[in-house]
């Protein structure tokens, strides 16, 4: 924070002082960045957030428990399922109640599935970002096929409110099973496809390797977790070090790599990708019997503290609920991880070129809700 | 067989008899004016839909298909809206440049046209340093980019602006090094003169390996001179938006747009021109038989058969590829294509002083 302090003071100076959004094709969102340019250099960012700032927190008091889980939705919309999850485990843990295995099992699934589901449409926009334009064709194409998944069982395709306390809304549909183990087959036959038009091309290698290198002390430092952390050797995979639901009944590897630059946390995700489908199918076949929705008379969290961390599809996810037995919370506090991944860019890009700055903010798969909530 | 040359000496005949010298002149003026613009407002319409329909074509898609049969008015009618659209008037920017810097981009590729030959004496001139011309002309347009951008009085487009000019004069030299490269081998500038050295093979098979190392440099070094492709820093969208033409709406914007397609099409036209041996049909060996065939293929549709074998090279290579980097853009120029490219033009001479080519 220091730097960027000293670095307002340069602003008194003459400075050729660029805003980047909040309508700008490269922030994905409604995210400005004030940056300072020499030539086509960046000196410094200031990541200005809060243009979609819509109070969920606050919101959430006012709430039931059940009914705050279709906010969070709203938050990182890219992976709602596991938003959910975290509410819901959180209020579970509070009740001190256990859902059935087949709920852990089907929660587990839908939340690898919508992992895979945002890596694709990242894969497609961080193409775009460096003026690769077809892959945002394909990433969106192969996206659809778990979307159509999403729509059967859940009703509904980007923000679903699935997983509720307590277990899930519905049953699965009956095609589930045999339409995931469809789009595992075709997808494992898609990725290397995305390695061919991306990861294999000069221009793409130039533009990534080296650029934007996030040590992994900073990375710790500014709490940057999810595939831009491993991408810089941050063992920071919650699956891993606080497994929950079934992630402990299944066997995957934590991706990570020392090098930290765009290049690796880009091939962070690519992997990671394959490890979800080998998750799926770890699972897939062998979802127990079981019942849906735990007979709850009253979803109320007894006084007290509770967090609860999962992993999203951009790092650590924390709800922490102050309960003062009501049936909403008192307050409700989410750890957001685009929020920490977000300040970490002034550190990473300055002194890169303007061009890099798009490569290195797309690499950091920034939701923008996620950041002002 | 498809001779244009005793139908536009009879047009040239008829006015010289009947009208005094500057009157025939000036009705020759007109005459091709307008059919050069026509010609290239739809040719570049044309374009504008031929890269749609490609570039859906890679992308799973299927491209305008509703207005027109397959959607082949789609553009007509896009240009039309661009027609009937507000032109926005920027406060503090300098008015006069701001209209003026379409019109030169628009103009210098409406001029290069004029040099092209499309068949045997379907070429509006014939200038004896017509690659020179070409040359000249078509690096005019990056005038017209840097007053768009300085004139628009916004920091994306002077940034645009300005990786604009670096490139476009940075990819000069190699353009003209690779033309340089066949001229040394046909002896002339002449356009006409240069087809006609390619009867008996076109440049790119007779010319040994160096002329096909001169295409590809001259195809690299054409795309970045039409900020296309990989190269499309001036415009780089997901970075500065829409570069030097980010504040310029309606038909104004509609002259970038265009010219963008045309500079494209006059790259091609002069690759296919110099290289590909222009509008002469294909020959292969002594295989008479074969070779009456293809010349029974009239020349405008040899013409135009390579320079879209081109287009297609260039849209395939923009759809495919990422945007490099500016700093990137420059060393791949001068610290690869340049010293190649002098190597290369030495190697040639070399062959042409030997008599060792075809």
């Amino acid at each position: 924070m220091k730097e960027i302090l000293v670095d307002i003071d340069l602003k008194e100076k003459e400075e050729y002082i660029i805003n980047i959004g909040p309508q700008h094709p490269s922030t994905h969102g409604v995210l400005r960045l004030e940056t300072c340019l020499q030539g086509e250099e960046v000196k410094y960012i200031i990541p200005h957030c809060g243009y979609i700032h819509r109070g969920i927190e606050k919101m959430s008091e006012k709430l039931t428990y059940p009914q705050l889980l279709h906010l969070t939705d709203r938050m990182d919309y890219l992976s709602a399922h596991i938003n959910n999850e975290a509410v819901a485990l959180c209020v579970e843990n509070a009740m001190e109640v256990q859902v059935s295995e087949r709920v852990k099992y089907i929660r587990t699934i839908l939340a690898e599935l919508s992992r895979v589901a945002s890596h694709q449409l990242w894969w497609a926009a961080f193409g775009m970002d460096l003026g690769a334009l077809t892959t945002f064709f394909y990433g969106l194409r192969d996206r659809e096929k778990i979307l159509d998944i999403f729509e059967e069982s859940t009703g509904s395709r980007l923000i679903q409110s699935f997983i509720t306390p307590g277990g899930l809304m519905s049953d699965i549909h009956p095609n589930f099973q045999k339409r995931v183990k469809d789009f595992i087959k075709y997808f494992r036959t898609k990725l290397p496809e995305y390695d061919d038009l991306l990861t294999g091309n000069v221009i793409f290698r130039e533009r990534t390797q080296g650029i934007g290198i996030l040590s992994k002390e900073d990375a710790i430092d500014y709490g940057v977790t999810g595939p831009s952390g491993r991408g810089s050797g941050f063992h920071c995979d919650i699956r891993k070090i606080a497994p929950y639901s079934a992630y402990p009944l299944v066997e995957f590897n934590e991706i990570t790599f020392a090098e930290g630059d765009t290049y690796h946390r880009y091939l962070v995700r690519m992997k990671e990708m394959w490890e979800s489908l080998n998750i799926i199918e770890q699972l897939i076949d062998n979802i127990p019997q079981g019942e849906i929705m735990l007979n709850l008379k009253a979803i109320k969290a007894p006084k007290g503290d509770y967090y609860q961390r999962v992993e999203t599809a951009r790092g650590e996810l924390g709800v922490y609920i102050v309960s003062d037995g009501g049936p909403s919370p008192a307050r409700i506090k989410y750890r957001s991880p685009n929020f920490s991944n977000l300040f970490v860019l002034n550190k990473i890009s300055a002194g890169h070129k303007i061009a890099d700055l798009v490569a290195i903010s797309g690499s950091l798969d920034l939701v923008i809700p996620d950041i002002d909530r | 067989m498809y001779d244009f040359t005793a139908m536009t000496d009879s047009i040239n005949k008829y006015l010289n008899v009947n009208f005094s010298p500057f009157w025939a002149g000036l009705i020759a003026m007109i005459l091709l004016g307008v059919t050069i613009l026509t010609f290239y407002s739809v040719l570049g319409l044309y374009l504008v839909y031929a890269e749609r329909k490609i570039c859906a074509r890679m992308q799973n898609r299927v491209g305008p298909n509703r207005v027109g049969p397959m959607g082949l008015f789609q553009t007509v009618a896009d240009l039309i809206k661009l027609l009937l659209k507000e032109l926005i008037y920027i406060r503090n920017a300098d008015a006069l440049l701001f209209n003026i810097a379409p019109f030169i981009v628009i103009a210098a590729s409406i001029m290069a046209i004029g040099a092209i030959p499309f068949a045997k004496g379907l070429q509006a001139i014939d200038l004896n340093i017509g690659v020179l011309y070409v040359l000249a002309i078509s690096s005019l347009g990056v005038i017209g980019i840097l007053i768009a951008g300085w004139a628009s009085n916004s920091k994306y487009s002077v940034i645009g602006a300005m990786r604009s000019g670096a490139q476009i004069i940075s990819y000069e030299l190699s353009v003209g090094l690779a033309l340089l490269c066949i001229i040394t081998y046909a002896g002339s500038m002449q356009l006409s003169e240069i087809i006609a050295s390619q009867k008996d093979g076109w440049w790119i098979f007779k010319g040994h390996i160096p002329a096909l190392i001169a295409f590809v440099i001259f195809l690299i070094a054409g795309t970045a001179e039409t900020n296309r492709g990989p190269f499309d820093l001036a415009e780089a969208e997901s970075e500065l938006t829409a570069g030097f033409h980010t504040e310029y709406s309606g038909i104004k914007f509609a002259f970038f747009f265009l010219a963008e397609y045309m500079n494209m099409f006059i790259i091609a036209a002069i690759a296919t021109t110099l290289f590909l041996g222009g509008w002469l049909p294909f020959h292969l060996f002594q295989w008479d038989g074969f070779n009456r065939v293809m010349d029974f293929i009239p020349p405008v549709f040899w013409f135009f058969g390579k320079t879209a074998l081109v287009i297609y090279l260039m849209m395939w290579f923009k759809w495919t590829f990422p945007r490099l980097r500016i700093d990137q853009l420059l060393t791949l120029e001068w610290k690869y294509l340049l010293p190649i490219n002098l190597m290369n033009l030495v190697m040639i001479a070399f062959l042409t002083l030997m008599q060792w080519h075809f």
